[in-house]
């Protein structure tokens, strides 16, 4: 199991606050809150070593499509694929914006 | 609208309780907005275990307590998520559903009629936590024997993971117990009695045997369990509501114990057993 | 050479010397009604009985006939006593290597049985009875949830036979995917895992631990230190409640306080 702290540009902080998914095999967890305008901090317990190039790349890829609300997020991750991640992240938007 | 139309319809309404996992269970069960949720994921409320043994923890460590009402009575709901970690009981998750209970059952001591509702899909004990699982599982069965004084706990198994161990016997202690047909109980898992006993005692692998003996149809055709519900949302939460209007039972099934030896008595232990030997044993349980 | 443990026998055998038995229960259930002082109390304990009808059960497992069996013999004494203003007090004389692992017993309900005598313990305790868990070998999972350790006070003695755990430890490697060694290494820095009295002592749910000079026969000072130690224990429970509250406070079981703090607070 690893650690890892990720940093991001973004906007305003998001209203509301959401988890989704669970941490069993192949999935994870996603909580996500409001963070301080113009800062999306993402902290990943993953229990895959040596992956931090792998969520990094990720990462970039999600938020370069569009600015994310500034969010501090939590991920417990069991082994997802990046599919499922971004999957999950989406979800959580989503359910953000509906808060 | 002819039979087949409507068997259809029925199905498409369907909604299965299996699938949802621990959070979404409780909702689905407690009345229409009145669900809140005590130490909820957000408070971080984690294993302190896990992590320095090298094992991603979760935030609300795989149990949900929340409080409520079903059908207008007042309940706490204690839903254990089977996808965390096999739904084992670690110190946080344990001390989660003990100090529920105990809290329910001083309500009742104050003249607050709470009822328990325990959604069970856990291997037992987390061995990664092993005796304080096991300490947590120990003050479950005190909580729900207090509890169970004053008002009913209800237990169900819907699976996929069953109920397995020390709060197997928890589901022995309720008031009343439902199952589904995905649903599995027993007091030791497959692997581990195939590893203590043997292949020939007991095939982990052999998926139809282990059915056959600790499925939720065969527990419920042995009356080692109160009602056998199909996997739908709305029949769970209609049966749950049922059991907690009928108030406690006349005779709890963890108090028979006359009856039971009387039972095994009667049984040639001699040649290995199989279900329907049981069935036939224990027929006129339920009655 | 017998493959089972004589030490629950051993002890039953001196605690309850002078005692009188009580019959009509399994062959692997050894209870006796006798006085601690002036307290009058039963003593429990599950032993091997190498004719057992169950084959699963013949080392001293606490299995079908054991569980349904503690449960008779602790109901008995709640209907007996239930007009009694001082109620008799229960001794669990714990040696139980583990529950009965086998086919009849999954079959039969096994998980029903132990919930009989978990049953049992809990209302004795409740009705106002003193219980006593005395640890002298094995107090093993299922075997120990149904026989000791819903006792008010758990008593240990201290010596390397004496063990609590949730799974022996060639399932519990296989179980988590570890080796017997990685298991061991690990154990000897988590509390919770660990296989000695001692570590489970750090967890608070120990109210004393005891040294003796002949664990596997104990002495006449072995049995009067044990005895006064009962006898300490049930007038302890006495002038402080039937509940489990004083099982909570270790530093090592902190969470366990903390979660109840805050669910009473948001209750």
């Amino acid at each position: 199991m690893e650690t890892l702290s990720f940093e991001f540009p973004a906007g305003q902080p998001a209203k509301g606050r959401a988890l989704v998914g669970c941490v069993g095999s192949g999935d994870l967890e996603v909580l996500l809150e409001p963070g301080q305008a113009g800062k999306l901090t993402i902290q990943v317990q993953t229990s895959v070593n040596g992956s931090a190039q792998r969520w990094q790349h990720l990462f970039e890829r999600i938020f370069d499509e569009s600015t994310p609300p500034a969010l501090m997020i939590d991920i417990h991750d069991f082994g997802a694929t990046p599919g499922v991640v971004r999957l999950r992240l989406e979800q959580g938007f989503e359910e953000i914006g509906h808060d | 609208m002819t039979d087949s139309a409507a068997l259809l319809k029925l199905h498409l309404e369907r909604r299965s309780f299996v699938e949802l996992g621990a959070r979404q269970r409780a909702k689905a069960l407690l009345d229409a907005g009145s669900f809140r949720e005590l130490l909820d994921p957000f408070q971080r409320l984690m294993s302190p275990w896990l992590a320095r043994q090298g094992v991603v923890p979760q935030a609300d460590d795989g149990v949900v307590i929340a409080k409520g009402s079903i059908g207008g009575l007042p309940v706490v709901i204690a839903a254990i998520e089977g996808a965390f970690q096999g739904g084992s009981l670690g110190e946080v998750g344990g001390a989660k559903i003990a100090g529920a209970l105990e809290l329910a059952a001083e309500d009742n001591r104050n003249g607050i009629a709470t009822r328990a509702v325990l959604l069970l899909e856990t291997g037992g004990v987390r061995l990664q936590e092993a005796n304080l699982g096991l300490a947590a599982i120990a003050d479950i069965h005190a909580a729900i024997v207090d509890l169970r004084q004053y008002q009913p706990v209800i237990g169900v198994v819907a699976g996929s993971v069953g109920c397995f161990g020390g709060m197997s016997i928890a589901a022995g202690l309720c008031s009343y117990l439902g199952v589904t047909r995905e649903a599995r109980l027993g007091l030791n898992g497959p692997q581990v009695i195939e590893q203590e006993a043997g292949l020939e005692e007991y095939d982990s692998r052999d998926r139809p045997f282990i059915w056959s003996l600790t499925g939720g149809e065969q527990r419920f055709a042995s009356g080692l369990v109160d009602r056998y519900v199909a996997d739908d949302v709305a029949q769970i939460q209609q049966q749950v509501s049922e059991l907690l209007q009928q108030g406690l039972p006349t005779e709890q099934r963890s108090r028979q114990a006359e009856l039971f030896l009387q039972r095994l008595a009667r049984l040639d232990a001699e040649p290995q057993i199989d279900p329907a030997t049981v069935r036939e044993l224990y027929q006129g349980a339920r009655s | 050479m017998s493959t089972f443990s004589l030490r629950g026998l051993q002890w039953f055998q001196a605690l309850s010397g002078g005692a009188t038995a009580v019959s009509g229960l399994p062959a692997s259930l050894k209870v006796a009604d006798g006085l601690l002082g002036e307290q009058p109390v039963r003593f429990l304990a599950v032993v091997a009985d190498p004719e057992n009808r169950f084959v699963r059960a013949r080392n001293g497992e606490v299995g079908l006939l054991e569980g349904w069996g503690l449960a008779k013999a602790i109901d008995e004494v709640i209907e007996a006593d239930r007009n009694q203003s001082h109620k008799r007090a229960l001794i669990a004389i714990v040696d139980v290597p583990s529950q009965a692992y086998g086919r009849r017993e999954e079959a039969l309900g096994i998980h029903q049985a132990l919930a009989g005598a978990v049953d049992s313990y809990a209302r004795a305790r409740l009705a106002g009875h003193a219980v006593i868990g005395l640890l002298v070998g094995k107090a093993m999972s299922g075997a120990f949830l149904a026989h000791g350790y819903q006792a008010n006070r758990l008593i240990a003695l201290r010596d390397p036979g004496v063990m609590v755990h949730a799974m022996g430890k060639a399932s519990a490697a296989r179980v988590t995917l570890r080796s017997v060694e990685e298991l061991e290494a690990l154990a000897a820095s988590v509390p919770p895992m660990a296989y000695d009295i001692d570590s489970f002592a750090s967890l608070g749910l120990l109210w004393e631990t005891l040294e003796v000079s002949q664990i596997e026969q104990p002495t006449a000072s072995d049995l009067a230190q044990v005895n006064a130690c009962l006898a300490q224990a049930i007038r302890d429970v006495e002038a402080s409640g039937h509940d489990l509250s004083s099982r909570l406070g270790a530093s090592n079981r902190a969470a366990s306080s903390k979660v109840r703090q805050l669910l009473r607070k948001q209750w």
